[in-house]
């Protein structure tokens, strides 16, 4: 199992949670996994079968566009934080 | 009993001394061989004049001091002082320390101006500004060089609210010479829940003409410039072209910040970025062409339905004052040219977990604007950038 972040912009798709756990070995059937569940995910998460441009997936800390994409391997432990971009200032 | 001559005589003998001509030669070699020149006058002897590249550690405070201005015992140091006597007995007690390659300068301060060698007024603070940043003065890294540095430096703030707030005040706190605040916002009573430069009486005011004055208040040293406007693709550059060293960035909106990414890539002026939502924020710092830009982090904002603002979802009242007091750290920071910068790491905190997390920032080569070959190369428009609907920017 692997820990996967949800940001507070997305958690309304996850029941409110932080933290899900996902099955696979891959980034995307990681993904893949947490789509099945919450299916509201999907169009914030993935776009034409990539993940979608505005949101970052890192696996420890590296943004895996900068390593295998979707196919990046996800070792057991590890933990994967999505981040889309936030605009607020608190103005 | 030995005299005071007699152990100088005896100490002058024990050490390595150099005249002004040596000196002078030494100090003139290129900066790996240079030595590090310290001067251990008093600081009234110092405020009169120095040899230029001095620095200042009273012989009182040497031994204590001397580790943090030369860690590597092995670099050459050249003292002075008034005459030679005091910096002789310095050098014998840095040779005790382990230093070791210490050099008197014999005659000191005295024979180098007489020689018609080269001296500088040091930039210094007036004993009011010596009070008021007296916690500054005694951290190493900052001192009186750094508060000068400080004082000289100008700081541009986008926006003050959440983020702008605690950031400006600790600026202005911290002695930051010139503050600049963009904002067109006016204060609002939903705003006071963590908008700390504001306050109830100022309800309606200029949040730009707000906070100045509360900064103001808080330290006079701060030269305050307001822009009561909102940031555009048509101010934007003449607001940047009134000379800013560090941009702090505590935009609410998405169209702001590719904006200012764009134009402080191509102004080269350094953004200390911060965002809140709810219970999480980020932090970064984008140096253009050194570290990655918000484009490279984001390539494109998410559509508006996916990017609710604090104004539509909330955020706690107190974690602008964190993110925001990072973000004045960072700015701090580069102003003062000291530690390392966040560039190439966004630091992410979750204030329900308490938990502060960090991901790796990289440079994108093909980033439109500060990748090797940029599409981008003047200001589009933003707002329609953001909007959600396709654009061949």
């Amino acid at each position: 199992m692997k820990t996967v972040r949800i940001p507070p912009t997305l958690r309304t798709e996850t029941d409110g949670k932080r933290e899900v756990h996902a099955a696979g070995g891959t980034v995307r059937e990681l993904l893949d996994d947490l789509v099945s569940r919450f299916p509201g995910l999907r169009t914030q998460l993935v776009n034409d079968d990539e993940i979608a441009p505005f949101v970052n997936v890192y696996v420890e800390g590296e943004d895996v566009r900068t390593l295998d994409g979707l196919e990046t391997e996800v070792q057991d432990g590890s933990t994967v934080i999505l981040l889309p971009a936030m605009a607020g200032g608190g103005a | 009993m030995a005299s005071y001559r007699d152990v100088l005589q005896q100490v002058k003998a024990e050490i390595d001394e150099v005249d002004v001509t040596r000196a002078r030669e030494i100090l003139s070699a290129a900066d790996g061989d240079r030595p590090l020149l310290v001067d251990v006058r008093e600081l009234d002897e110092w405020t009169e004049g120095r040899i230029p590249g001095a620095i200042h550690i009273p012989r009182g405070f040497l031994e204590s001091r001397i580790e943090q201005a030369a860690p590597d015992r092995a670099r050459p140091i050249l003292l002075y002082c008034a005459g030679g006597a005091r910096s002789a007995f310095a050098a014998k007690s840095l040779a005790e320390l382990g230093y070791e390659n210490v050099t008197s300068l014999a005659g000191g301060y005295t024979d180098w101006k007489r020689s018609g060698l080269p001296t500088e007024l040091p930039r210094t603070l007036d004993a009011a500004k010596r009070q008021r940043y007296s916690r500054h003065l005694l951290i190493p890294e900052v001192g009186e060089e750094g508060q000068l540095k400080l004082l000289a430096s100008r700081i541009l703030l986008i926006g003050a609210g959440g983020l702008g707030s605690p950031a400006s005040l600790y600026l202005a706190a911290a002695g930051v010479g010139r503050l600049g605040i963009v904002d067109d916002d006016v204060v609002d009573a939903s705003n006071l829940q963590r908008q700390i430069a504001h306050s109830t009486e100022r309800l309606g005011e200029s949040k730009a003409e707000s906070a100045k004055r509360t900064i103001e208040a808080l330290n006079p040293d701060v030269d305050v410039v307001t822009y009561k406007e909102r940031l555009t693709s048509e101010n934007i550059d003449r607001i940047l072209a009134d000379g800013w060293d560090v941009i702090v960035d505590g935009a609410d909106n998405f169209p702001t910040r590719y904006l200012l990414n764009d134009a402080a890539v191509w102004h080269g002026i350094p953004i200390v970025h911060g965002s809140i939502y709810r219970f999480e924020g980020q932090v970064t710092v984008f140096k253009p062409h050194e570290g990655p830009c918000y484009r490279c982090l984001f390539p494109q904002p998410p559509p508006p339905e996916l990017a609710p603002s604090c104004a539509e979802g909330g955020v706690l009242g107190v974690l602008p004052g964190i993110v925001g007091s990072l973000q004045a750290s960072e700015a701090l920071k580069l102003a003062l040219g000291a530690g390392e910068s966040l560039a190439g790491r966004l630091l992410l905190f979750d204030a329900l977990a308490t938990e502060f997390n960090e991901v790796t920032l990289r440079r994108d080569p093909d980033c439109p604007v500060c990748g090797e070959h940029p599409t981008i190369t003047e200001y589009i428009d933003y707002v329609e950038f953001c909007s959600g609907r396709p654009t061949h920017a």
